[in-house]
């Protein structure tokens, strides 16, 4: 069984957003990146279909050089090897289409992408890349267990859940549920020496198109100052409602 | 205790010095310790208890032995990577990385440099994954700072040797599985032997009420006639120097170790400085406070371009004793001095176990003492640069 995990290079969750270049940009400056979470929950179940199925685990990335260290960090946790395809993930599709290269070349049994990235949320690149191999797609997938050539899911829907099966290959949307946060693995120090021999292919990118373009990014408001008004005080806070916050 | 915030200081983009995976040694090592030991340290030292169950954790992240080779169970990393490892666990708790300082750096080490290839074989991958802890037995009731004084010794005795004699402040002792014990022959002359549990005449007393380093146990050694196989003594070096050896390479995961602590106490004054209102500021935005806070970093910096350095010269083999002296001394005081800043700025708050600054402070009573006392690491010093011995 050959598995190939779609790995995302994301700012971590504490690190502070600015943008660049009349805010056209993302400002990169000081920031840490991690393996997108969503991925990283896809990544931990592969690594239990090599320990308990005897899948291989190939692990992929969209980027330029500076994403190696989250592919290396992937390698260490247990990946067999990565492929970096180089070039500026410029949107979706793009990027879809390269994942679907690569799976075609790699001849791979499913493939397992997050949900979505944290970065952008897009959350479309798994959905495109089944529907280019023409293979199904799960989304909000919690739950994933392969015998022979079928699959079985839990994907979470409104207000509950759903199971259905697929045959392989097919693309999952992974997220938490997967495994669990406890199941999280810290890579450790022999892993990581371990993926210092692992091999990490580059490859050029293929021919493709972006389908979208991006004008600009904004933040949001920064949060105001608290104003306290005293609990008797009911018209002092109607009147500030009305003419300071403008919400009534 | 609150959840850990930490996040580590880099004034001088000395992460630029490191490589992409001494930065994934230092972020594993340290999202362990927050997931691991942050949230448990505090009441295992309120209770003056060792979390035992670390053991196994420290293992399997690979701190013990983490530049053993890979074929004694080690990971082969290099001297840096030993370095930030020490750093990161010492910033969640001196105790916990002194476990790890003795089992890698006084018990693997000196099994892998001085030992045979069937002790090798036979210990090491068993230290490596926890099965086994080891403790090192060198200080004696008499003997501290003159470790050549020492009384415990050994007579021959056919295939075995007759140990007798005791050893004092002894981390890990009150449960390691073996014993690295430096002892005299019968001509005078100090070797390493491996004692291990359960060997007749050989007990391990705890040392209780103890200030500091509560979350790590500390005992005695104490030998009445125990017979050791001669296949347990160590038969590569000989001489005051083995030991000494070994002391080097702890010596210098805690001139790491000792800045993590000062990091955490660091980044925990500065965080609070910037929420702790007064007189309608943060405390932060006044002179004394930011005198404390700026004094603290630069220390910090200084200090992390010098284990960075020696770290480099370690790498090549080239690091000297007195090199490593120096720089365990620095960073164990300006850890001490940090913590001390640190908690006044944190005023009332500083003495709980809210925050870890006072535990931190408490631990360092013991860092600055053990592994050469500062007095004698500036004497260590002293003598290298001047030729003279002020020992004695």
């Amino acid at each position: 069984m050959k598995v190939l995990v779609c790995i995302s290079h994301v700012p971590d969750t504490t690190s502070k957003i600015n943008f660049t270049n009349n805010n056209t940009e993302f400002d990169k400056n000081g920031v840490q990146f991690v393996i997108n979470p969503y991925d990283e929950f896809g990544l931990t179940r592969a690594v239990w279909l090599k320990e308990k199925q005897g899948a291989s685990v190939t692990v992929l990335n969209v980027g330029t050089a500076e994403t190696e260290p989250t592919l290396r960090k992937a390698l260490a946790i247990g990946a067999d090897e990565a492929i970096r395809v180089d070039a500026e993930p410029t949107d979706a599709f793009f990027v879809a289409q390269q994942i679907a290269a690569v799976a075609k070349e790699g001849e791979y049994d499913l493939i397992i992408a997050g949900r979505e990235s944290i970065d952008y949320n897009g959350g479309q690149v798994g959905g495109m890349v089944a529907a280019l191999l023409k293979w199904p797609f799960i989304n909000a997938c919690v739950g994933m267990e392969i015998e022979g050539d079928k699959a079985s899911f839990t994907r979470e829907i409104d207000g509950g859940k759903e199971k259905l099966s697929a045959p392989l290959p097919f693309v999952i949307g992974g997220q938490k549920g997967l495994v669990e946060e406890s199941d999280l693995r810290i890579p450790n120090m022999r892993g990581i020496m371990q993926a210092r021999k692992k091999p990490l292919a580059v490859k050029e990118a293929v021919d493709a198109e972006a389908k979208t373009k991006v004008g600009d990014f904004a933040k949001p408001e920064p949060k105001g100052a608290v104003t306290m008004v005293d609990a008797d005080n009911m018209e002092e806070l109607v009147k500030l409602l009305h003419e300071k916050a403008k919400v009534i | 205790m609150a959840s850990d915030l930490f996040e580590a200081p880099d004034y001088y983009l000395v992460d630029e010095l490191l490589t992409e995976e001494h930065k994934l040694v230092r972020q594993s090592t340290r999202d362990w310790v927050k997931k691991e030991v942050s949230p448990v340290i505090e009441e295992y030292a309120q209770k003056a208890e060792f979390p035992k169950h670390m053991i196994k954790g420290l293992a399997d992240i690979g701190a013990f032995g983490p530049y053993i080779p890979e074929e004694y169970g080690g990971a082969g990393l290099d001297q840096i990577s030993y370095g930030l490892m020490m750093q990161e666990i010492e910033r969640g708790d001196s105790g916990i990385r002194s476990t790890c300082s003795v089992q890698s750096s006084l018990v693997m080490y000196p099994i892998y440099a001085y030992g045979n290839e069937a002790q090798r074989k036979k210990y090491l991958p068993k230290l490596a994954s926890g099965e086994y802890v080891g403790c090192f037995g060198l200080t004696e009731p008499n003997y501290g700072s003159n470790p050549g004084g020492m009384i415990t010794n050994y007579k021959e005795d056919g295939d075995h040797i007759i140990l007798n004699g005791a050893k004092m402040w002894i981390s890990n002792a009150p449960f390691a599985d073996i014993a690295v014990v430096w002892a005299k022959n019968e001509e005078g002359r100090i070797h390493g032997v491996i004692v291990e549990r359960g060997m007749e005449g050989f007990t391990t007393p705890e040392t209780h009420n103890k200030w500091s380093l509560r979350a790590s146990a500390t005992g005695e050694l104490v030998f009445e006639d125990v017979r050791v196989p001669k296949e347990n003594i160590l038969p590569n070096k000989s001489g005051l120097g083995a030991p000494l050896g070994c002391l080097d390479s702890a010596r210098y995961g805690i001139a790491w170790g000792a800045l993590g602590a000062a990091m955490d106490c660091y980044d925990t004054a500065l965080r609070y400085a910037k929420e702790r209102v007064q007189f309608d500021k943060p405390i932060a935005a006044y002179q004394l406070q930011q005198k404390k806070l700026a004094e603290m970093i630069t220390e910090i910096t200084k200090g992390q371009l010098l284990v960075w350095r020696l770290g480099q010269l370690k790498n090549e083999g080239r690091a000297t004793t007195a090199q490593i002296s120096m720089a365990k001394r620095n960073s164990v005081e300006i850890a001490l001095k940090i913590a001390r800043e640190a908690r006044q700025v944190l005023g009332g708050m500083g003495i709980t176990g809210d925050y870890s600054i006072m535990r931190h402070m408490m631990n360092l009573e013991s860092v600055v003492t053990y592994e050469g006392t500062h007095d004698i690491h500036l004497l260590i010093t002293g003598l290298d640069i001047t030729g003279h011995s002020a020992f004695k």
